[in-house]
């Protein structure tokens, strides 16, 4: 933020990508030790202490966290697992919990006070997830429905007549294989990316209006700026959940797709 | 410094382009979740949840046997009130009828001892009735002769002959029944 003032002293300037290129901590320290990285480790421990504190001696009535993290629960199996992996739910529902509540956090720390930097909108944190959840598609696939099999189903679905199949074959294989594992990454760091750049934007409208430049025109820019990153704030709320629940729920149509052709 | 370094680090990096630190980090935070949530916790809150399940369907299964009892006890309650109306009743009928059965057996028998009375005083009207007319024959042939001694002046010498005027005399008062009764 200080750069952009010293460069562009007079003029307002919208925050750009560089916002999203993040030097290590301080000057010296090992150049994987950014924001990102420390925020990442803390937010999964933080998830990790609080599901731990909520189910790691889970009682029969429910009391305080545990009711919290069993509403969370609830969701994820209910609304996320179930209606792909029907009776096979409660097999899956660590992946699936874990994927979510990691998701969640890591872009809840967006909008947290001082850290505000959404970990999902560094690209590698929603590839790591997403080709975990790719390679075991693959996995479960070829193990449940064979290698010919797989690949069977996937490009040639039965019941359509036999030169769709021409189109339909390279379709399914780039939609299945290549296209679904990127947009299943992209759009978890898409989103997340521009939230950040949304709220950095008209944060940045109100700190130049109201404070670096204040000026009687201004000032009311500056307060749309400050409206509009409260508002956006409890937008981008949203957003990051609907997100972690996108996310985990085409995990589970994968995996639910790979067990059941059918489906 | 870090500004300049920064800006310059804009040109060369695309925010696509994923950071291999950033790859590890990454994987490692989701081991360490998964392997905490998926692994360990998950199974413990499937469980609590299982058991609660059956907590909650054991006490429903519970009530509802408590209620088919209480509703057993229920029935069998009224067949025994029903069964007890209906012996109070079958009661209440066969005193009834005993009842009608003791009162004609006593209204027959203050009948017959009516009866068995009215025969007596019939019997004894009669039996007085019988002395009273002896006694009256008796009487009026004592007065009949008196008189007749008094009328003809003289007594009747033949006992016999007196015996047979009386006795004509007294037949021919009972040839009229109403000189007598």
């Amino acid at each position: 933020m200080n750069a952009l003032t010293v460069l562009a002293a007079d003029e307002f300037k919208a925050p750009g990508l560089e916002l999203f290129d993040i030097p290590p901590l301080w000057d010296g320290a090992p150049y994987w030790l950014t924001k990102p990285v420390v925020l990442a480790v803390l937010s999964s421990l933080v998830m990790v202490v609080l599901c731990w504190s909520a189910f790691s001696n889970p009682k029969l009535v429910p009391r305080g966290i545990q009711n919290v993290a069993e509403m969370g629960y609830m969701f994820v199996r209910d609304q996320i697992a179930r209606p792909f992996l029907g009776k096979e739910t409660d097999r899956w529902m660590g992946l699936l919990l874990s994927i979510f509540l990691l998701v969640w956090m890591w872009n809840l720390i967006g909008v947290v006070p001082f850290l505000q930097f959404p970990v999902a909108s560094h690209i590698a944190f929603p590839i790591v997830l997403a080709a975990s959840v790719y390679l075991l598609k693959i996995y479960l696939g070829i193990k449940h429905q064979g290698v010919i099999g797989y690949f069977k189903n996937m490009m040639f679905p039965p019941g359509l007549p036999k030169f769709i199949y021409f189109l339909l074959a390279p379709i399914e294989f780039l939609s299945n294989l290549i296209i679904a594992p990127f947009t299943h990454a992209v759009r978890l760091f898409a989103n997340m990316f521009a939230g950040h750049m949304i709220l950095a934007f008209f944060s940045m409208v109100g700190f130049w209006f109201l404070f670096e430049k204040l000026t009687p025109l201004g000032a009311p820019v500056g307060v749309v700026g400050v409206l509009m990153t409260i508002a956006m704030t409890g937008f981008e709320l949203f957003i990051q959940f609907l997100q972690a629940f996108l996310f985990a729920l085409l995990a589970a149509m994968y995996i639910g797709g790979s067990l059941h052709p059918e489906h | 410094m870090t500004t300049a370094a920064t800006l310059l680090a804009v040109e060369g990096e695309s925010p696509i382009m994923p950071h291999a630190y950033e790859l590890v980090v990454g994987g490692f935070a989701f081991l360490v979740v998964f392997l905490v949530v998926g692994k360990i916790l998950t199974p413990r809150i499937q469980k609590t949840l299982a058991e609660r399940t059956e907590a909650i369907e054991g006490g429903i299964k519970k009530a509802e046997d408590l209620q088919a009892e209480a509703k057993s006890t229920l029935e069998e309650y009224r067949t025994q009130l029903a069964e007890a109306r209906q012996e109070a009743s079958r009661l209440r009928e066969e005193a009834r009828e005993q009842g009608a059965q003791i009162k004609a057996e006593l209204r027959e028998e203050a009948q017959a001892e009516a009866r068995r009375l009215i025969e007596a005083a019939h019997a004894q009207i009669e039996a007085d009735r019988q002395q009273a007319l002896a006694q009256l024959q008796s009487e009026i042939g004592r007065l009949s002769t008196e008189l007749a001694g008094r009328i003809v002046g003289e007594s009747l010498e033949d006992e016999a002959r007196q015996r047979r005027i009386i006795d004509r005399f007294l037949d021919e008062i009972e040839a009229r029944p109403e000189a007598v009764r």
